[in-house]
């Protein structure tokens, strides 16, 4: 068949990243973006229990995994997470993506204690899609935005300073005139370090029904990629745990081609970039490293 | 992997490394005293000659006249290849406008011909400590600009670098942090930091490496790390730097020991432990 006619294929160049979706697709909320469709009642994938994350951190162990990501639906839904936290912090460094609604002063104490006693970094992630009600409510859930910024003045408060995670539903958020004024909010809002991570929207899940779906168009199809692009994607050096197997990505985990097997050393071969929010990886440079 | 030129440097018992050198040309005067009076027997630069600082061909014109081996760090490989930009890897806007000034006031200072010379260094330099075999490189083994932080780095991932790169120890820089991990005794990972600009401490002072081979116990064992700190008169780097029309950014680091630029790429360990 023709190069053109084609999908790019990309290489697997070693596990660096491990993604577990420790909450399943289960979330407090339900964000009208969200590509997983995470919400209270979204068993498309289950939580993941201590036994099982214990016996992929093994397996990490040994294939030297640099970085480890939890995620969901809502990471703090899932009862053992800071057992889970503590375990993982043990071997390596740790993100935790959350909404940053179950941030609660105990909480908060309780993982200053997990970061203080790794010599490896604790990121937690807080998703936020906006600078004030009016624009983040309409996403996230009415009355979201205030408990969003007790959750961040509660990790303040003992010192842990989270990352936010703003998507591009947030009109503008991505240009540089955006991203500064979100920094300026953060600092008003407390946060002397202000950390920010804009990210383009997936046309998947929910989103599809606020938006819409990808275009034909919007494909890798003929496309190729040198080593630097294949390098930058989270597919050429990670892989996403679910409680359905282990995936390409934490994206296309509702894509059953994407699911690669049941152990991670299963999955140390390449992927064709067949579905369209690899485009977006690609081609708008998304990355869910933090 | 990518093709990588390797070249052999021999059998030692003390080196010194010296990490991103930033166009510090005067704390690399002193770091260079301050090896030799430690009587160590070989000194190798491992990249990032230039950039931040003022005047980038006096730190090569020292590092040629004075014969120190070499290999590239993304500035090289990327002033001898004409490319756009540094290749620092960073992912913030501000914190690219600053490498875009940065780059661009470089590579306009530096002559052709040392540009030439950058474009013929190795990627990587292995050697022995003793009866230990070390790998130099700029970033990782791997990749010439991935960032090796101590908190990112943890003790699997050290030995998985070892057992692909089969070499005992690691000697990288880049981050601008120095810092070491020995995962058993006479293996792991050294960063060796930074000559050009102070580790983002509230000192104003840089750091080098030594390291040496030992009969010694220890988890380090049969290599031993030493940092070392170099106190040079910053405060001429710095008056260099105004008269250059550097960005004031750059000069408060080199007068105050806090970073103002690449915060944005620190893990949340290091970011902590810094002023911004």
């Amino acid at each position: 068949m023709s190069a053109a006619l084609t999908y790019p294929l990309v290489p697997f160049y070693g596990f660096d990243t491990l993604w577990v979706q420790v909450a399943g697709t289960l979330c407090n909320l339900k964000c009208t973006h969200c590509f997983v469709s995470a919400s209270p009642t979204n068993h498309n994938h289950e939580m993941l229990d201590l036994g099982t994350v214990k016996r992929y951190l093994a397996e990490a162990l040994e294939l030297g995994v640099k970085e480890y990501y939890f995620t969901g639906g809502e990471p703090f839904m899932n009862r053992e997470i800071f057992e889970i936290l503590e375990t993982t912090l043990a071997q390596g460094p740790v993100s935790v993506l959350t909404n940053g609604l179950f941030l609660r002063p105990d909480s908060c104490r309780r993982l200053r204690q997990l970061s203080d006693a790794s010599p490896w970094s604790l990121d937690l992630r807080i998703s936020i899609d906006g600078w004030d009600a009016a624009t983040n409510d309409p996403v996230r859930g009415e009355g979201t935005f205030e408990r969003i910024l007790q959750g961040i003045a509660h990790l303040a408060a003992f010192g842990l300073n989270p990352v936010l995670t703003v998507t591009e539903a947030c009109a503008g958020a991505g240009s540089s005139e955006g991203r500064g004024h979100f920094l300026a909010f953060l600092r008003d809002i407390g946060l002397t370090k202000p950390r920010l991570k804009v990210m383009p929207l997936l046309r998947l899940g929910a989103e599809v029904e606020r938006t819409r779906a990808y275009a034909s168009w919007e494909s890798l199809r003929g496309h190729s990629l040198t080593r630097g692009e294949s390098a930058a994607l989270v597919c050429s050096s990670g892989r996403m745990v679910t409680s359905k197997g282990v995936f390409v990505c934490p994206i296309l985990i509702d894509s059953p081609e994407a699911r690669m097997g049941e152990t991670l050393r299963e999955t140390d071969r390449e992927f064709v970039l067949r579905h369209s929010a690899c485009y977006t990886c690609h081609a708008e440079g998304l990355s869910c490293r933090t | 992997m990518p093709d990588v030129t390797t070249v052999e440097a021999g059998t030692f018992r003390r080196v010194a490394f010296l990490g991103g050198i930033y166009s510090n040309y005067l704390a690399l005067q002193e770091a260079l005293r301050l090896a030799r009076a430690r009587g160590v027997d070989a000194l190798f630069a491992l990249g990032d000659f230039g950039a931040f600082g003022p005047h980038p061909d006096r730190t090569v014109e020292i590092l040629r006249d004075e014969g120190i081996p070499a290999i590239q760090g993304n500035y090289e490989e990327s002033l001898s290849s004409a490319a756009e930009d540094c290749h620092c890897g960073y992912t913030d806007p501000r914190d690219n406008h600053f490498a875009e000034i940065s780059y661009a006031y470089t590579r306009d200072q530096t002559t052709a011909e040392h540009k030439r010379w950058m474009g013929a260094l190795p990627g990587h330099i292995r050697l022995r400590l003793g009866s230990r075999q070390v790998l130099l490189c700029h970033g990782s083994p791997r990749t010439i600009n991935e960032f090796l932080w101590r908190s990112m780095t943890p003790d699997a991932f050290v030995r998985k670098l070892l057992r692909d790169h089969e070499t005992d120890l690691v000697v990288c820089t880049h981050t601008g942090l120095h810092w070491s991990r020995f995962v058993e005794p006479g293996r792991g990972v050294v960063n060796c930091g930074a000559l050009g600009r102070p580790a983002n401490d509230g000192q104003t002072n840089v750091w080098f490496t030594i390291v040496e081979a030992t009969s010694g116990g220890g988890l380090a064992g049969e290599l031993r790390c030493e940092f070392v700190p170099v106190v040079y008169d910053h405060e001429r780097l710095a008056r260099e730097m105004e008269a250059e029309r550097l960005p004031p950014e750059f000069v408060e680091t080199i007068r105050t020991g806090h970073w103002t630029s690449c915060l944005e790429i620190l893990p949340a360990k290091e970011r902590a432990a810094g002023k911004y």
